[in-house]
């Protein structure tokens, strides 16, 4: 049994020392089974962006929605200035004990360089939301135009299952509203007014958080996420909910 | 190894034993003959009214300051206490619906006596149900006009709130039919309330169930369960209010009613074993889960959890019950009360830990961040306590006067 030319049953045996071919062509083995040989890009975009779609396939042919609202957060230039929450809370009128979009912090105390990095999170305005199957009223919805998931504050009777469905922790309830809030892409204080951003992606200083429509061929979202060179994944996959919030870094 | 085993049916006989030198010797008999009589039906009466009368004024103050000051519950631990109040009056409900209508709708003679006191305690802690999660929604009014107006018929909380108005309704109906000695509709009524009863109480499970964002409730187990722990709930309930019945009015068992409770004692039983196979493989599936099961399992088994579960739910709530039941061979009606009650103590903090621990481990625990890398924790509040009280009080005082208002439920079906 000789694969890519290495005598792995000499090896086995103890009888052969590998040469440096041998462990080199070992290595690729190793590689591309976990699949960074060929820069961890094919798996990731295949399983990250395909399952955040209906089908891999309509990666590139189809979208559900026109415009498809997306965000890209570049994660490693998330520097936790706050400012997106700032923005965010004076823009959409956030009461003190809520937010729509917070900051995560994750030490790496073993790593090198850098042993914290930043993950900011929000609505992650799925493409198959549990929040909108398990809302009794139809009060949380999935707009048809936009595909962001938006709330009729008066159905809302405060069972708050919404919360509960919500992979992403996205969702409490607002007092004043007397109706669950959450991000919905500034979609009534600024996309609905003309502007082309959300708060929060608007006055982050390190481009981090990239808005714009995901099925925009040549626009800013579109690129980052329909390349497999740098890998782009999403939160909780495993969860089935088709988010349209990417991650990435670069 | 073989020291332990013999150490640990040491304890088993020992406790056996004090339970047989205890029953029914003489402090429980005592303490079970005080219930007789006038004085002690009106003292329960008034301690039963003053608690709902307390629990009113603190839902309205919840009301008042908002449920957010009032209640422990928070973004991450979104249902507390209340939920769990809920799920334990709507399971006892269905459990009795269940339970009675293997009688007075499938027609099993020994099950008859116990028909009438069981659909109006089906009716009483429905509504105690429905009267504490007035006070858990935030907007109950507006419940009343969008689950009607604006229903989505993919969320099964819809469906289970729907489900249980006609289950009401129906169990309303059939008692109405068993006052006035209709037997004929006093079944279909009955047998349509079972199915809403059933289907409502499968949906409750299923919310649970149906969350793919919390491991601990997600799959098929959780309607499954909530239907044979509702069955456990149901028998430990008839036993304990159709003894508590006639100790109050003052009377003693006749024999159908004996050898009604001695079937609903084994089906008590059988529902205890059926629940622990339930329970032993959740938590060995749980535990040979993803991170999030494992975090959970770990609460429960031994964590801030373990106090809950192994001692209330397992031990109180059906070891010993268990124990108690085959001691008492099925006829020693006081030994079967008291296991009955404390199956009903351990139910409820059954349902208290099936709402609570589902949602310790917080949604981004497996991401690793600090801010999520523990789990999360829930207090009951003041409140919360009081309204929860006031559940349990509504149930007792419309249990007492349903005793003297329909004169023990008494004329049998035939």
């Amino acid at each position: 049994m000789m694969p890519n030319g290495i005598d792995l049953d000499g090896l086995k045996k103890g009888g052969a020392s590998p040469s440096g071919v041998e462990r080199r062509e070992f290595l690729k083995i190793g590689l591309a089974i976990t699949g960074v040989f060929a820069g961890g890009t094919v798996f990731s975009l295949a399983s990250n962006v395909g399952r955040a779609l209906a089908s891999p396939d309509e990666v590139y042919k189809k979208y559900p929605y026109k415009p498809h609202y997306s965000m890209v957060i570049r994660q490693n230039r998330c520097i936790d200035c706050e400012r997106c929450k700032q923005a965010c809370k004076a823009t959409n009128h956030v009461p003190d004990y809520g937010y729509r979009t917070t900051i995560l912090e994750k030490d790496v105390p073993g790593a090198i360089g850098q042993k914290r990095e930043f993950i900011p999170v929000l609505c992650n305005q799925c493409n198959n939301p549990p929040c909108v199957r398990a809302c009794p009223t139809g009060a949380s919805y999935k707009d048809k135009t936009t595909g962001i998931v938006l709330i009729e504050d008066k159905k809302c009777i405060g069972c708050k299952t919404c919360m509960l469905a919500c992979p992403y922790n996205a969702r409490y309830f607002d007092d004043e509203k007397r109706s669950v809030d959450k991000c919905n892409f500034c979609f009534d204080t600024r996309l609905s007014k003309g502007e082309k951003l959300t708060a929060c992606a608007a006055i982050c200083p390190a481009h981090a958080r990239v808005f714009g429509d995901l099925s925009e061929r040549g626009g800013e979202v579109y690129q980052l996420v329909h390349q497999i060179v740098t890998p782009v994944w999403v939160l909780r996959p495993s969860v089935g909910t088709k988010p349209n919030v990417f991650y990435t870094k670069g | 190894m073989e020291n332990r085993e013999v150490q640990l049916s040491d304890i088993v006989k020992g406790v056996a034993a004090s339970f047989d030198s205890s029953f029914p010797a003489n402090w429980w008999s005592n303490v079970l003959e005080h219930l007789s009589g006038r004085k002690i039906f009106y003292v329960l009466l008034a301690l039963s009214g003053l608690i709902v009368f307390a629990a009113a004024m603190a839902g309205l103050d919840a009301l008042n300051i908002g449920h957010r000051v009032a209640y422990g519950v928070t973004r991450e631990i979104p249902w507390g206490l209340l939920i769990a109040t809920y799920i334990f009056f709507v399971v006892t409900s269905t459990g009795l619906c269940i339970v009675s209508s293997i009688g007075h709708v499938f027609g099993l003679e020994s099950f008859m006596p116990i028909a009438k006191r069981s659909v109006f305690l089906a009716i009483v802690t429905i509504l105690a149900g429905f009267s504490v999660i007035f006070f858990e929604i935030e907007n109950p009014f507006r419940m009343a006009i969008y689950n009607v107006i604006s229903p989505n018929l993919s969320s099964n909380i819809w469906w289970m709130g729907t489900l249980y108005g006609a289950y009401l309704v129906f169990m309303i109906i059939e008692y109405a039919f068993l006052l006035i000695g209709n037997h004929r509709f006093a079944m279909y009524a009955g047998l349509m309330g079972l199915i809403a009863g059933i289907s409502a109480h499968s949906n409750l499970g299923a919310i649970f169930g149906a969350l793919h964002a919390r491991p601990f409730w997600y799959g098929p187990f959780m309607p499954i369960y909530f239907i044979a722990s509702a069955m456990m709930s149901g028998a430990a309930a008839i036993i304990f209010f159709t003894y508590l019945g006639y100790k109050l009015n003052g009377e003693m068992l006749d024999a159908p009613m004996e050898r009604a409770l001695e079937v609903v004692g084994k089906v008590a039983a059988l529902m205890i074993s059926i629940l622990l196979f339930f329970e032993i493989w959740k938590v060995i599936t749980g535990l040979d889960g993803g991170p999030s099961e494992v975090a959970t399992m770990k609460a429960i088994l031994a964590g801030p959890y373990a106090i809950n579960f192994l001692g209330f739910e397992i031990t109180i709530g059906m070891v010993i019950p268990f124990i108690l039941f085959l001691r008492s061979r099925f006829r020693n009606i006081g030994m079967m009360f008291a296991a009955s009650m404390l199956m009903l103590v351990g139910i409820f903090m059954m349902r208290y830990d099936i709402v609570v621990v589902g949602q310790i481990v917080p949604s981004y625990y497996e991401l690793g961040v600090n801010e999520y890398s523990h789990l999360m924790v829930y207090h009951p509040s003041f409140h919360e306590i009081m309204i929860t009280a006031g559940g349990m009080g509504i149930a007792a005082m419309t249990f007492l006067l349903g005793e003297r208002v329909f004169r023990g439920h008494k004329s049998e079906i035939h």
